[in-house]
Formats: structure tokens, C-alpha cells, sequence
């Protein structure tokens, strides 16, 4: 497992009430996506655990977009990776915050 | 048929909320608590933060209920320590709570790197499920997903008081690969879909009495049923047993020489067996009425 953290500045806040969201499962080309709100509203910073090494450069230009185009401030990330491509991983990131906005029940 | 709520296409936390009234369920040890496998990492495999077992409560129509779920699509659903630890506890709870449960399993069996604690699990969870029963929950497994039923979930599966099964649902112990690798492509040929359907899938375990409940690959079939079933009797004593065991004892004798299950279903009596695998639903319910073995609420 090659292990990997990043923490950026956010330009915006995560939206939403929700406290926590979780999307995808370890699977052969998928990923985990745990999202939890809980560091100050302008730094998000993303772990990621993947089975894939020697795409440290990768997931760092997908997770520069990710929080460049989606509102990731005060959001801490998870990732359990099985082998995702870029295009999964930006997909499972968009969902996940846009499950944090979900209304709560 | 495929469904908008296909059973089969969905994630087991897509189950479980579809399964449960809107906004009731509540998870226990959730992925955030982070209570992962202690074993998957000396392998160098992935990890997932709930290990691919689910549990909580939740209600269906205003009914409280527990509700385990496996994740079929991380490690096959397979059973390791953790993933069976939660559903031992959840379990034991319900014989504490006098709650019913709900099983979605969706499993191979136990996870190979794990075996010792995985084997170890499946018999807790027996023995849990059992205790549970003896106090008068009503254990409910629904089956239909990917991932079938198999190994030490099979056995569990037979501990149920009522199991729910679609089409795409299969339930065994050994695996179609298994018996080929153990006894020879001409005992059983894995690669021989139809075979493997006809043989473990969910209208031969609903004909043969190895399922209570027959339904679409629709998560409100599901619901509907689960419902229906948690309305059953579920008891579990020595005579509810013995009759049970007379009853596979019967079964022995009067299908041990079929070679194929469409033998199974002329000898039951069915009308054109060899057209079961093709029937919709509603058409296989009526064609099986008055004809299928019915388990004696142990199984």
C-alpha cells in the first residue's frame, strides 16, 4: 500500500449541514471516498491509502482540481484505493461532497 | 428482468437504505470509527473502513428491526474478522433487544487471508443466530445479490428463520469453481451458467423448500417480503428440528439419484420443468403453487 496525504488551501467552504459522507466501495477500479467535516473551512486535506504505486504526481494534479472547482474547505478525506483511474476518483470526490449537501432527514 | 431498483446492481448501503423506511436507519460502528481489518494489511491489500459489513437499525413500514448488510463488490463479501465480529455483536443484541433481524447477504464465503478468524466467525454467528432464535427473534436473510450466498454464509443462510430469494440470488456451501477444482469439470462445469443457476440459483432453492419467499430483482419486492416474513412465526424448538430433519431426510430419498435439477422439478410435479428457468416471476409463482416442498421453519 502506498500511503499519500495532501492538505490544500480551499477557496470555498464545503456546503451543506451533514457532518460525514462515504461513496464507493474497494474494488478492482474503484475507491472509497470517506468525507468527514471537521478541520477549519479554508484547508481540506485528503488521505489516500492505494494499491497502485508511482502516482503520487497523478492523484495530486486530480486532487488540485478536485478542490479547485468544488467547495472543499474544512473537509478531511479518506481514500481507500483499489486501483482507480483519474476520471473514477474525480467522480467519487463530486459525489461525495455532493452527498455532504443532502438534505438531513 | 431489470429493475430501476435492480437488488443485484446495488451497493449494500444502497440496499439498506431502500430497504428501510426513509431517514430510519442508523448505523453502528460506522466507517468512520474506522474499525477495519487487522489482517489485510500484511497481505498489503486494501482495506475499507467498515470491512463490508454494515449494521444498524432502521424500520420497515414503522416496524423497529436490525439490519445486517454485506458488501458483495469488496473482497467478494467475504467474511473476516471484523466484518463477522459486527455481525455476532448485532446479533447477540437483538437476542438482548428481542428485535428481529434482517441478513442481506451478498458473500463467497470467508476471506482466505484471513481463514482461522473468518471460520471462527461463522461459527459465532451460528451460534449467535441460534440463541437469538431460541429467545424468539425472528432472523430474516434476503438474498439476490452478486455475490450470491456461499461458504460459511450459506451455512448461516440455512440458520434463518425465513430467507427471501430472487432469480440472480444463489445459495450453497462450495461454490460452482470449487466443485470443479475438487471433483472435475464432469461433476459440475463452472463455466456452464445455466447449469449453476438451475442448481444453486433462487427458483430451485424456492421449489425445493431452501427459500421461503420468491421475488423480482426489485428492492421493493425485497421490502415487501421482508416484511411479510417479520409478520411469521419463526419458532425454534426440538420439534420444530426433528420435523425438519425428517423432512430433508424425505428429501434425500426422493431426489438422491437426480442428475439434474429439472429431474427435481418433474418428480415435484411442475408442469414442463424444463421451462422454469425462463418463466417471469408471477408465471413461475403459479406454476410452482401446491408443487414446491415447503421448509419446516428451520430448514
Amino acid at each position: 500500500m502506498e500511503k499519500l496525504s495532501f492538505t490544500m488551501k480551499a477557496t470555498s467552504a464545503a456546503a451543506g449541514t451533514r457532518d460525514r459522507a462515504i461513496v464507493g466501495v474497494v474494488g478492482s477500479g474503484n475507491l472509497e471516498v470517506l468525507i468527514e467535516r471537521r478541520l477549519p473551512a479554508d484547508i481540506c486535506r485528503i488521505d489516500v491509502a492505494t494499491a497502485a504505486h508511482g502516482f503520487a504526481a497523478v492523484w495530486e494534479a486530480v486532487i488540485e482540481d478536485f478542490v479547485t472547482r468544488r467547495p472543499a474547505g474544512g473537509l478531511h478525506i479518506s481514500i481507500n484505493d483499489g486501483g482507480a483511474r483519474p476520471d473514477m476518483v474525480s467522480l467519487r470526490l463530486a459525489q461525495g461532497v455532493r452527498l455532504l449537501e443532502e438534505r438531513e432527514s | 428482468m431489470t429493475s430501476a431498483n435492480s437488488w443485484y446492481e446495488a451497493g449494500a448501503r444502497q440496499r439498506v437504505a431502500a430497504l428501510l423506511d426513509p431517514g430510519s436507519f442508523v448505523e453502528f460502528i460506522g466507517p468512520e470509527q474506522r474499525e477495519i481489518s487487522p489482517h489485510l494489511a500484511i497481505f498489503d491489500l486494501p482495506e475499507q473502513f467498515d470491512d463490508g459489513m454494515i449494521v444498524g437499525r432502521g424500520n420497515i413500514k414503522a416496524r423497529p428491526l436490525l439490519i445486517a448488510a454485506q458488501e458483495g463488490r469488496f473482497m467478494g463479501g467475504a467474511f473476516g474478522e471484523v466484518h463477522g465480529a459486527k455481525l455476532t455483536g448485532l446479533l447477540r443484541a437483538a437476542r438482548a433487544l428481542g428485535q428481529d433481524v434482517l441478513i442481506l447477504f451478498d458473500t463467497g464465503g470467508v476471506r482466505l487471508q484471513e481463514a482461522n478468524a473468518g471460520e471462527l466467525a461463522i461459527a459465532e454467528i451460528m451460534r449467535a443466530l441460534v440463541e437469538a432464535r431460541m429467545a424468539g427473534v425472528k432472523v430474516i436473510g434476503l438474498i439476490g445479490g452478486r455475490a450470491g450466498c456461499y461458504g460459511g454464509g450459506g451455512l448461516i443462510a440455512g440458520c434463518c428463520s425465513a430467507l427471501i430469494v430472487s432469480e440472480q440470488g444463489r445459495i450453497s456451501v462450495s461454490g460452482p469453481e470449487v466443485i470443479e477444482t475438487n471433483k472435475g469439470v464432469e461433476e459440475f462445469d463452472s463455466r456452464d451458467r445455466a447449469l449453476v443457476w438451475r442448481t444453486m440459483g433462487g427458483k430451485h432453492r424456492y421449489l425445493i423448500g431452501g427459500a421461503d419467499a420468491f421475488v423480482d430483482d426489485d428492492v421493493p419486492a425485497f421490502r415487501d417480503a421482508a416484511f411479510l416474513a417479520l409478520a411469521g412465526k419463526g419458532r425454534l424448538d426440538i420439534d420444530i428440528l426433528e420435523a425438519e430433519q425428517q423432512r430433508l431426510e424425505r428429501r434425500l430419498h426422493r431426489f438422491g439419484k437426480a442428475h439434474d435439477a429439472v429431474d427435481i422439478w418433474k418428480e415435484l410435479g411442475v408442469s414442463k420443468p424444463a421451462e422454469i428457468p425462463g418463466l417471469a416471476t408471477n408465471d413461475f409463482l403459479s406454476r410452482s403453487t401446491d408443487k414446491r416442498e415447503t421448509a419446516n421453519d428451520a430448514r
